[in-house]
């Protein structure tokens, strides 16, 4: 029942209960650790809070937003085009919807186009940057990166211009255009982290112990290189949003009615510069979002690399 | 001889990612649902003339024989006819690519005076005031997104305050200079006009301002933080004790080094001016290869979508070498350890 095992830096034994406790604990403890460092930063700290409320606006749009019908097709061309007030705090469109409300509700677009792009493209780029760094200099390497390369030899906003373009334009088209041009990122930088692992003794040795492939790949290397990946995510987060806000603002993304942030300045510029707040507002919303992921990137940058020091 | 090698290796380099764009490229084209040869011609086309311009399109022959065909076609930089202007694709290209490579390098240029100036002086007055509006200053200028500075811009500098113009790159009441490079600007100062020059400039200030704020505020960042950890070096201490004048310490040894990472992302930013471009040039109604290639996109405009494409793609490789050279040129190291691996 009690069985003994042997755990680096303890000399007494334990049984296997006690050691899971115990990193169990540690985990807490350095979790504790960094929470504390990261709320002591007065940056970091305004950008969690700042994706928090946006996370939750967008959940609760329907409850939260003063005029939720607004952001459907409707009309109200008694109230079209009126200055910011208490009424409407960030004015009304050419067609008499509340901004304020479309701006809440485009926040649902932009997160659901963030969170779609990065899930799929994270696992796919880490797994290819992970088999082509451990295979490091046979064809499978050559093969990946040589692909890779190709996809990096063009700016990601113009293919995916382009891709949403032969496909019919709406939300769901522009994040496979985004999808399809962001995985290379995540492969060149996890390459560039595998194989320099790769060399490492901690590598041979459980290839001499005859560990599998998928043991050494997600096991062994994967778990040191979750920091900069987690970093990535939460930068990229602010990227594809703005990319996906480039997309609808041109017109190859969300469609209107629907209130994509991008789709709104690109219809609200056309009423520049008398009815100004239009097209502003929801601009703002974006760099609010954009801003939000960034501080808490730079963050969580911040601290992976104290916690390496 | 070692740069001939360095050369030659990376012209390698750029032909097989070409090659590999170019496939990427037809197959985006082929991927599109319908008769390239139907669009072409228009519903009410007879179905024989369909049959015959389909045959002459190569549609009718396996995938890789087409492929073959495009290929040989792009290379001689046949792109076919715009299915929107009626033209060929490569006039088309001509008469607007110009304008945007005008309009992009003077962004390049905004981007590297004010960026490296704006973090030279940042690390020298490091968390004074200065730093901290620098800072502050390329926050803001990372996180938003060009096609909002653009409308802030045409808002404010354009339509407020009425200090420039924003529409098209020349007013109507200038004469157009000769066309030799067809960048408006060089054209206008060879044949030494000068009202022109000052209007065509004047016309072209916001966008590129618009293009290069967010990579001017990623240099400005980079520069400082590069510069301060240089700051700290001995050799820097070792220059002030030998006597040499500050403004020639932060000139001619720290800026030298520091310029390393600011010189090399520049590649990246280049990038992102590319990208930006098509929306900015929306937005100011500039008539660059951008927007020609917006509304081909919005249209479907296959033939004239891959000769953008690939436009794009040679100019961004293209840079990507000059910005390798220019590297190599500023660092010792990279040139040293290049020559042993040769």
């Amino acid at each position: 029942m009690a069985q003994q095992v042997n755990v680096e830096g303890f000399a007494s034994t334990m049984t296997r209960q006690q050691v899971r406790e115990l990193q169990r604990k540690n985990r807490r403890e350095n979790l504790g650790r960094a929470w504390y460092k990261f709320s002591r930063n007065p940056l970091s700290t305004i950008g969690g809070t700042t994706v928090v409320v946006v996370v939750l606006l967008a959940i609760f749009a329907p409850f939260v937003a003063p005029y939720p019908e607004h952001a459907k097709p409707f009309t109200d061309f008694a109230n079209a085009s009126r200055p910011p007030s208490w009424e409407y705090p960030f004015g009304t469109d050419e067609i008499g919807r509340d901004i304020l409300s479309r701006v809440i509700f485009g926040f649902r677009f932009s997160l659901s186009m963030g969170i779609v792009v990065l899930v799929i493209v994270v696992p796919v780029g880490v797994l290819l940057g992970l088999i082509a760094g451990y295979y490091q200099g046979t064809w499978i390497d050559t093969t990946v990166m040589r692909i890779t390369d190709i996809f990096l030899a063009v700016p990601p906003l113009i293919l995916a211009l382009a891709i949403a373009s032969v496909l019919e334009p709406n939300l769901f088209h522009s994040m496979i255009a985004i999808t399809l041009m962001w995985w290379p990122w995540y492969t060149r930088l996890v390459y560039g982290l595998a194989s320099a692992q790769r060399n490492e003794f901690y590598v041979a040795s459980a290839e001499t112990t005859g560990a599998g492939t998928p043991h050494i790949l997600f096991r062994e290397i994967l778990p040191n290189m979750v920091s900069p990946i987690f970093t990535k995510i939460s930068l990229d987060m602010g990227w594809v949003i703005i990319i996906g806000s480039m997309l609808s603002f041109v017109g190859l993304g969300v469609q209107p009615p629907r209130p994509g942030l991008g789709t709104m300045v690109a219809s609200g510029a056309k009423y520049l510069p008398d009815q100004w707040w239009i097209a502003i507002f929801p601009a703002l919303g974006i760099v609010v979002v954009v801003l939000g992921f960034n501080l808490l990137g730079d963050g969580l940058r911040d601290l992976f690399a104290a916690e390496e020091a | 001889m070692q740069l001939i090698g360095f050369l030659s290796r990376r012209a390698f380099q750029a032909i097989f990612v070409l090659l590999g764009l170019s496939i990427l490229i037809f197959v985006i084209a082929r991927v599109l649902p319908g008769d390239p040869a139907r669009t072409a011609l228009g519903a009410r086309a007879p179905q024989w003339v369909v049959d015959r311009l389909r045959e002459d399109m190569h549609l009718n022959d396996p995938m890789h024989v087409q492929y073959f065909y495009w290929l040989t076609d792009a290379v001689q930089g046949d792109f076919g006819i715009s299915l929107v202007t009626r033209r060929n694709v490569a006039d088309d290209v001509k008469e607007f690519f110009p304008a945007s490579l005008e309009l992009v390098l003077f962004a390049g240029l905004i981007t590297a005076v004010a960026g490296i100036g704006l973090g030279t002086l940042s690390a020298r007055h490091k968390d004074k005031w200065i730093d901290n509006a620098v800072r502050i200053f390329s926050y803001a200028g990372v996180v938003t997104p060009s096609f909002v500075f653009a409308i802030l811009f045409l808002l404010l500098f354009g339509l407020v305050l009425d200090w420039f113009p924003t529409i098209g790159r020349l007013s109507q009441d200038v004469p157009r200079p000769p066309t030799i490079t067809g960048m408006m600007t060089i054209d206008a100062l060879l044949a030494g006009q000068l009202a022109t020059f000052w209007d065509a400039l004047k016309h072209l200030i916001l966008p590129a301002l618009a293009l290069a704020m967010g990579s001017m505020a990623q240099e400005a960042r980079l520069t400082r933080a590069t510069m301060s950890d240089n700051l700290t070096k001995d050799y820097i201490a070792n220059k002030r004790a030998l006597g040499v004048p500050e403004r020639k310490v932060t000139g001619r040894f720290l800026l030298k080094v520091s310029l390393i990472p600011t010189v090399s992302i520049f590649g990246l930013d280049f990038a992102a001016s590319l990208s930006n471009a098509f929306l900015v040039e929306l937005i100011f109604v500039w008539p660059g290869i951008s927007r020609y290639g917006v509304n081909a996109m919005l249209r479907k405009d296959l033939n004239a979508i891959s000769a953008v494409i690939l436009i794009l793609g040679i100019t961004f490789i293209t840079v990507n070498i000059i910005v390798d050279l220019v590297v190599r040129g500023l660092d010792p190291r990279i040139r040293l350890r290049s020559a042993r691996s040769d």
